[in-house]
């Protein structure tokens, strides 16, 4: 199965997602980091949802990471895509998209690597292609 | 404090209904009250408590209280999804173990088939959600968050298509007696993989059905229930228990039942080789595999092994569930499937069920509920319940 670019919905974007977003749109993709418990969160809050601290900080990402889960959703779309959860090198899973490949290639455990697609009227959001 | 012995459940009513196009939502909400009411030999004016969730029109429990025309002192609007109505059980039981209400309705109803949702389409769960800016551009769908979890624990534990295939294979055995079922023929486990691929790995027959209807539950004190002409239900115990994808620790193989269900076990003081039937929520055939692990029945990773082989089938597997044809053959209406799994435990308790699916001398029966999605955040709620 063919990858295609379909229209992929704005994220609604607030004052506490809005740095993720605009440096998404910029090519990076940044995780939170909690000075407190030394852990890194996603999605990210203002707030460590791992100690509930207030010492969150941006980082950026490597960028790479290893799918986690994953599966095509052939029916009822007007062009199958791939979801998946990406486990990131930094210890964090997140729920995306495998894009610029041959879908049924996607497995667990595959190493990927960070691509940008843009959104429908919004700003562009991090997906995974192979590594 | 414990509720164990406090509620009964005296009143159970499933509309009949599975494609309700000339009615309206709240309609639905007050035919399956009247028919709940009707099966507990209650009136309206007895209902001093009222339960509802998403699925009911209005601003949590104030347009339908209005809308029945109820007298009551007090309500709940618990929102956990398909799970909210187990819940609602086990709320009801705290509140009138402390008087504040003797006789609860809970109503549950929907049009998701006359409205054209399915669950390959996204939902709309309102605005200012935190999650969703990062997952609805993503396509997450009911579906394929459920096929997520298929694929991990496909992974982990070596399960396979043709032991999730089981599961409804079991469900259309037991749905081929219920004349209201959506889905009445038998179907073989080659009938489930022939069956068009969703989602990977989930067929169309690995998904429950989209249906219209409802239902309803009356719970009344012990005393209430005793002076009733029906066989008493009694609740022995519940838990309930949130689980989402903690911060990106994500585990996708082990729902809330894990927890819910041994508080559930403990309070009522029985093991899980004490059931003598299940219902046990199955929106996705991988759903029932994971929650039987979570509550014990089988170790963790052995659900595909504990479903095959026809295990679930009642009067020759070791484990009857979903007597009524569950949500993958009966019924799953307002795309909410609690409501139905409560039901079809009570018709079992009070042999009530049908007689080519009723476990003899059935005494002991447990529901489970997962309401949202397992592939993100999701509520499980466990019920035991015995006839006494």
């Amino acid at each position: 199965m063919p990858y295609k670019d379909r229209k992929v919905p704005a994220p609604s974007v607030n004052a506490e997602n809005k740095p993720y977003f605009d440096a998404a749109s910029a090519g990076k993709l940044r995780v939170k980091y909690c000075a407190d418990c030394k852990q890194y969160h996603h999605y990210p809050r203002s707030i460590c949802p791992h100690c509930f601290s207030a010492k969150t900080e941006w980082r950026d990402a490597k960028g790479t990471g290893t799918v986690y889960t994953c599966s095509v959703l052939r029916r009822g779309v007007p062009e199958p895509y791939c979801i998946a959860y990406v486990t990131l090198d930094e210890g964090v899973s997140m729920l995306t998209n495998i894009v610029d490949c041959d879908l049924d290639a996607v497995k667990i455990g595959m190493k990927v690597k960070v691509t940008f697609k843009p959104t429908d009227g919004g700003p562009a959001v991090p997906m995974f292609t192979p590594a | 404090m414990t509720i164990k012995g406090k509620a009964c459940i005296v009143g159970a009513y499933e509309h009949p209904t599975r494609k309700a196009e000339d009615k309206s939502v709240a309609q639905l909400h007050a035919e399956v009250a009247r028919g709940a009411l009707q099966d507990a030999g209650l009136r309206r004016e007895d209902i001093d408590g009222y339960f509802c969730a998403g699925d009911a029109p209005g601003l949590g429990p104030m347009s339908m209280v209005d809308y029945l025309g109820l007298k009551v002192r007090h309500v709940d609007s618990t929102d956990t999804g398909g799970s909210s109505y187990l819940i609602h059980v086990a709320h009801a039981a705290q509140a009138i173990a402390l008087g504040k209400c003797n006789v609860a309705l809970i109503t549950l109803a929907g049009r998701p088939r006359s409205e054209g949702s399915s669950g390959t389409q996204p939902r709309s769960w309102g605005a200012n959600l935190p999650d969703a800016p990062f997952e609805a551009p993503y396509g997450i769908v009911t579906a394929n968050s459920y096929a997520m979890v298929a694929a991990r624990h496909m992974h982990e534990f070596g399960t396979t298509s043709e032991q999730l295939a089981w599961v409804k294979v079991a469900a259309s055995h037991h749905a081929q007696h219920n004349p209201h079922a959506m889905l009445k023929e038998v179907v073989t486990v080659k009938e489930v993989l022939d069956s068009p691929v969703i989602a990977d790995p989930l067929h169309r027959m690995d998904c429950c059905v989209v249906s219209d209807g409802g239902g309803a539950l009356v719970l009344a004190r012990p005393e209430i229930a005793k002076s009733l002409k029906r066989p008493v239900v009694r609740l022995l115990g519940a838990g309930e228990q949130p689980k989402g994808q903690a911060g990106g620790k994500l585990s996708l193989t082990t729902s809330g039942a894990a927890a819910s269900g041994p508080r559930a076990f403990e309070e009522a003081g029985v093991r899980p080789a004490d059931i003598q039937y299940a219902s046990i929520y199955d929106s996705f055939t991988i759903t029932v595999v994971v929650q039987l692990e979570d509550l014990g029945f089988c170790r963790k990773g052995e659900g595909g092994k504990f479903v095959a082989d026809g295990n679930l089938i009642s009067g020759s597997g070791k484990l009857p569930f979903n007597t009524d044809g569950g949500g993958l053959c009966n019924n799953h209406p307002a795309n909410r499937g609690g409501m139905t799994k409560v039901i079809e435990a009570v018709r079992q308790l009070r042999g009530e069920a049908h007689p080519k699916v009723q476990v003899k001398n059935c005494g002991l029966a447990l529901a489970q509920g997962t309401g949202g999605q397992l592939g993100t955040r999701h509520t499980s709620a466990t019920l035991i319940f015995e006839r006494v």
